[in-house]
């Protein structure tokens, strides 16, 4: 189990809403999880690389040239709102 | 035989003699759809229109004499998490339901450069977050060989979609395991190649460092040649491999005696079914009676993989599903007072219940005070499960375990348990983790569900792993069973 | 040992590639909104980055210039962030291993000394695209610049005036111009400076670190951060304290003014991306950048000082840019008196140019010409003020010197037979001076020599006629 502030404070991180009766459950799948994956505490990495790309290839680069972009209309295809050829956000109570 | 039972191959050869046309085998296949599709629900799109016309396209290219591809005029399906310029690309989430990409993902536009026809594109769970497709926005996908089951995940519909003849082939995505694990469970080859192998440009991220795209088809044959259109280095994709791509249908001969077969003992224990072991030992016994050598390995940090991957997965997606935020595309919420609370509802509305949940598991493992702890701590067990593999590998050219520790399972038997969800991918997670190909092959049924045997290859030596594939499906006939509908 | 002033500065400076840094959008500035923009610099679903080389050579060339070390083995990480601008939500940018760190720019201390102040890290990252806003008050967001490449310069805290930042931020901006990694242009956004400043007292008592932000000019800065130090010894000798925040400089109101608290740290979750594979470099690639750097203006201006015995104003002035430097070298190279290229290229061409608003590259006369003319004023055909006449038509029109000489008829008389007879006549007509002179009054040759020459309508060798009346006083 996670605790509820902490659930809470992921929640937030990660700009999702917890309602107050959910949050019991949330807390107990999460941390069915996190006690799951507790095991990787034991074993022993050390003098162990991270690794985040499992293929062992670097410097994969590109050319400075100029290639086109995509046309305005598509650009704003799929907008919620836009104006004046941008994306808008409605002015808020910020 | 009908049409939609054919292979790739079969009907590729039909067209190219002209026997019958791209129209025609497209209706064909838009009949089927209508027929069986109400019962399956494999796909979230059908695009009708824009496949009848171009496989008109298509006739009137072959009738002028052109020289066409192999995969010229022939009907296959695409995963929905993969962007096709023009038409709706959701990932199964309500976050996607109307989006339109304005771009083709590499893959689609290899196919259809090859004269393709995507006639839709296929169910999901939720941002490819899943093992049995109930996690998707719009509708369970069933399994064509029982319609209480689940067809497995997360590209069940992909997989659903060809084991009912609504498509020769589809393309899906595996992360842990999302192409294998469905393969397995509804009889198909199911194929993911080394990470880096296809291009993932277009590929709607979920966990960067390990999707790939993978190929569904009815035989080894067909899967041969698909991965041949689509392999190769990707100027788009930074991490796709410069490496040399073979003619992988000319690979296929059924000379076992110079290879050698391991059989990781780690994945022959309690968990996995007992006719499921049996099946997979029995397909190894075929092999040796081939020629091939058969001895055991070890893979000693499987057990740290399912742990491994439920963190770094979780946390890749947190970052790249971040980004649906609705202000540039998707959903947006539509009351909101702030722009926190904008961000905030529009995520808490658009995301399903297990896509929050792994982003919640992935922000946590990420954050200040548990990043070492979680995330460098697995990206370290990582090192240590890639290096088993290549130990391995210095001793045999494949290694052979089952794809899934069962058969199919009934639909909404697991839905409430993450955790026994999660178990599903035990056998195809490792090898996701360091990055080598690997395949599933039917090669054994169980109270008439199929099961997989799962052949994992050396890195980009596709050629060997589809070769012992093709060897093991020339003297069985599982290759030809049809699920009825 | 007095108070301390603590003045570290953050500064990101956009760099002049083509295209972005992930994609092949153009990198330019002023385009219509959103027509630089592609599913990869918009973040679309799917799209993914590829990082363009040359953000690399510049990136290790400024690290050079400034004397990094350079990360031979290094990587991009992602830092995770919800805002507009961001498409991704997350910035592609560098965190445990920068591109270059370890470096120093030279300035001068307050007691003239010279003083390094120590650059912690520079790396390279994505920048963000741009919010405007609407008459309604509406964010309207145009993603151009999301996706140029970024070089962010982190600083030692090691600045103990606001004038030693100032000259930090000159001496930056110099080097950027001169190997052509940015054009540092403020106005546009292409330079962006953070200042955090804290004041240490004698006794030991601290003020809180304050981030000043949207500083739009160098002037801005220094005003900033004097009224910045100012203010904390002020509310320290108060027995107050600064609160922890980030300020803004006000310009009409010539204060800065709070923005927000700083309580909250922001949880960033670096990682490492893995959408873009390692970074190695080898001595061969790095050495190659080494070779082809330019001489920085610091050195050009030593350089300068000793092999043309040119004085330090001078140096400096002819090094504030490539274009200055490589003028007044090509000069010298025709024409060896270097101060008195020197002169001319700061009093008649510099000014013109300044006051034209223009370039060197606009200067309509040919370099060779400028030579032409300096060396006939040094060989006395024409003096300096005809010189100055003629260059000033050059300058204008783009005549050749030699054809307005000719045309203005300003060649000057060398023949001391026709100036002596010229002289002659002079003094025999102010014998008066001629007296004066001898008994002392030096101001009487002053006279004479203005009147030979204006005799001689300016042409007489000055020279030739001071010698020529001394001689013939002398006889008299
Ligand atoms: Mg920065
Ligand atoms: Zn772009």
């Amino acid at each position: 189990m996670l605790d509820k502030d902490t659930v809470k404070h992921v929640a937030k991180l990660s700009r999702l809403e917890v309602k107050d009766d959910e949050i019991e459950a949330i807390s107990k799948k999460i941390g069915d999880v996190l006690n799951y994956v507790e095991k990787l505490q034991s074993v022993d990495t050390e003098n162990t690389d991270i690794t985040y790309n499992p293929i062992n290839i670097s410097n994969q680069f590109r050319n400075d040239e100029v290639k086109e972009s995509l046309e305005v209309k598509k650009v704003l295809q799929n907008a919620p709102e836009k104006e004046m050829g941008c994306f808008k956000v409605p002015k808020v109570l910020d | 035989m009908k049409l939609y039972e054919m292979t790739l191959k079969e009907v590729s050869e039909k067209i190219k003699k002209q026997e019958i046309t791209a129209l025609e085998l497209t209706k064909s296949i838009l009949n089927r759809i209508k027929e069986v599709e109400p019962k399956v629900d494999s796909y979230i799109t059908i695009t009708e229109e824009e496949a009848l016309s171009r496989a008109k396209q298509i006739d009137e290219k072959i009738k002028a004499g052109e020289e066409v591809s192999v995969l010229a005029g022939i009907p296959m399906a695409v995963k929905d998490n993969i962007c096709t310029d023009g038409v709706k690309t959701t990932c199964a989430s309500k976050m996607l339901e109307n989006f339109i990409p304005p771009y083709d993902a590499t893959v689609v536009k290899k196919l259809n450069d090859a004269g393709a026809i995507m006639v839709g594109k296929t169910n999901m769970d939720e941002f490819a977050m899943g093992s049995s497709t109930e996690n998707s926005y719009f509708k369970n996908t069933k399994n064509p060989w029982d319609l209480n089951k689940v067809p497995g995940g997360s590209s069940g519909g992909s997989a659903a979609a060809v084991a009912s003849g609504q498509a020769f082939y589809a393309l899906g995505s595996d992360t842990g395991g999302s192409v294998k694990q469905p393969a397995a469970l509804t009889g198909l080859v199911g194929l993911r190649p080394t990470y880096g192998r296809i291009s993932r440009y277009g590929l709607i991220a979920f966990g960067s460092s390990l999707d790939q795209v993978g190929i569904f088809t009815k035989d080894v044959t067909d899967c041969a040649i698909v991965l041949k259109e689509l392999a190769g280095k990707d100027i788009m994709d930074g991490t796709s491999a410069d490496v040399e791509v073979v003619d992988y249908e000319k690979c296929l001969d059924k000379d076992m005696s110079k290879i050698k077969i391991g059989i990781p003992k780690e994945y022959f224990v309690e968990g996995i079914d007992e006719a499921v072991k049996k099946a997979v030992l029995d397909g190894v016994e075929k092999l040796k009676e081939m020629g091939a050598t058969v001895k055991e390995v070890s893979l000693p940090h499987t057990d740290s993989a399912i742990a491994t991957y439920y963190v770094l997965a979780p946390s890749e997606a947190s970052s790249n599903l971040a980004r649906f935020d609705g202000i540039r595309y998707g959903y947006r919420a539509e009351e909101y007072s702030s722009l926190e609370e904008l961000y905030t509802k529009t995520r808490t509305e658009g995301f399903g219940d297990e896509v929050k949940r792994r982003i919640m598991i992935g922000t946590y493992a990420l954050s200040a005070g548990y990043y070492d702890a979680y995330y460098k701590k697995a990206l370290k067990v990582r090192t240590l499960i890639k290096k088993d593999f290549v130990d391995a590998f210095e001793d045999v050219d494949v290694i052979i375990a089952p794809t899934a520790p069962n058969v199919a399972f009934n639909i909404g038997e697991k839905t409430s348990d993450p955790m026994a969800m999660y178990m599903e991918d035990a056998c195809t997670i490792p090898s996701c983790l360091a990055g080598v190909p690997g395949m599933s092959i039917p090669c054994g049924f169980k109270n008439g569900l199929p099961i997989g045997m799962q052949i994992i290859g050396n890195y980009f030596d596709e050629a060997t792993m589809l070769k012992v594939a093709h060897a093991f499906e020339s003297v069985t006939e599982f290759k030809d069973q049809r699920a009825k509908l | 040992m007095g108070d301390k002033i603590l003045i570290g500065l953050e500064i990101h400076a956009e760099l002049l590639t083509n295209t972005k840094i992930f994609c092949g959008c153009k990198n330019e500035f002023g385009s219509d909104v959103n027509t630089n923009c592609c599913p990869v610099c918009l973040g679309l679903p799917g799209s993914l980055p590829v990082l363009n080389e040359r953000v690399l050579d510049f990136a290790i060339t400024a690290g050079l210039s400034f004397n990094c070390k350079i990360a031979k083995n290094t990587k991009m990480d992602r830092k995770n962030y919800f805002y507009p601008d961001l498409t991704k939500a997350y910035q592609i940018s560098q965190y445990d291993i920068p591109l270059c760190s370890d470096g120093y720019i030279e300035v001068e201390a307050e007691d003239g000394s010279i003083k390094k102040i120590g650059i912690e890290r520079i790396h390279i990252e994505e920048d963000t695209g741009k919010s405007l806003h609407d008459a309604s008050g509406d964010t309207l967001l145009d993603y151009n610049r999301s996706g140029v490449p970024l070089i962010e310069i982190v600083s030692r805290p090691d600045m103990n005036s606001a004038q030693e930042a100032y000259q930090f931020l000159e001496k930056l901006k110099e080097v950027l111009l001169f190997t052509h990694v940015s054009d540092v242009k403020m106005e546009q956004g292409s330079l962006r400076c953070d200042v955090n400043v804290n004041v240490i007292k004698e006794d030991g008592r601290k003020s809180n670190i304050v981030e000043l932000k949207n500083l739009n000019s160098f002037k801005a800065a220094l005003k900033a951060m004097e009224y910045e130090v100012v203010r904390h010894n002020e509310l320290l000798a108060k027995g107050e304290n600064t609160v922890r925040e980030t300020r803004r400089w006000d310009d009409s109101q010539n204060k800065t003014i709070s923005m927000r608290s700083k309580e909250s740290v922001q949880d960033y979750r670096y990682f490492p991306e893995p959408d873009v594979v390692d970074i190695n470099l080898t001595d061969d690639y790095i050495n190659g950048i080494k070779n082809i750097l330019p001489e920085l203006p610091d050195d050009k201006r030593k350089r300068f000082m000793k092999e043309y015995s040119l004085p330090e104003y001078d140096a400096k002035v002819l090094t504030a840019s490539k274009e200055i430097s490589n003028y007044f070298e090509d000069m010298v190279s025709k024409f060896s008196d270097a101060k008195m290229v020197s002169n001319w290229i700061m009093t008649e061409l510099l000014r013109r140019v300044n006051d034209e608003g223009i370039t060197l590259n606009d200067v309509k006369f040919d370099k060779d010409d400028f030579v032409y003319l300096l060396k006939v004023i040094s060989d006395g055909k024409i003096n300096n003020n005809a010189g100055k006449k003629v260059f000033r038509e050059m300058f204008e029109t783009g005549k050749k010197a030699e054809d307005i000489i000719k045309e203005q008829g300003l060649v000057q008389i060398q023949d001391e037979g026709a100036i002596k007879e010229i002289v002659v006549g002079i003094l025999n007509d102010n014998l008066q001076s001629v007296e004066d002179y001898k008994n002392g009054k030096d101001r009487a040759l002053g006279f004479l020599v203005g009147q030979v020459m204006k005799a001689s309508k300016g042409k007489a060798n000055p020279q030739v006629v001071n010698k020529l009346i001394i001689d013939i006083m002398n006889n008299m």
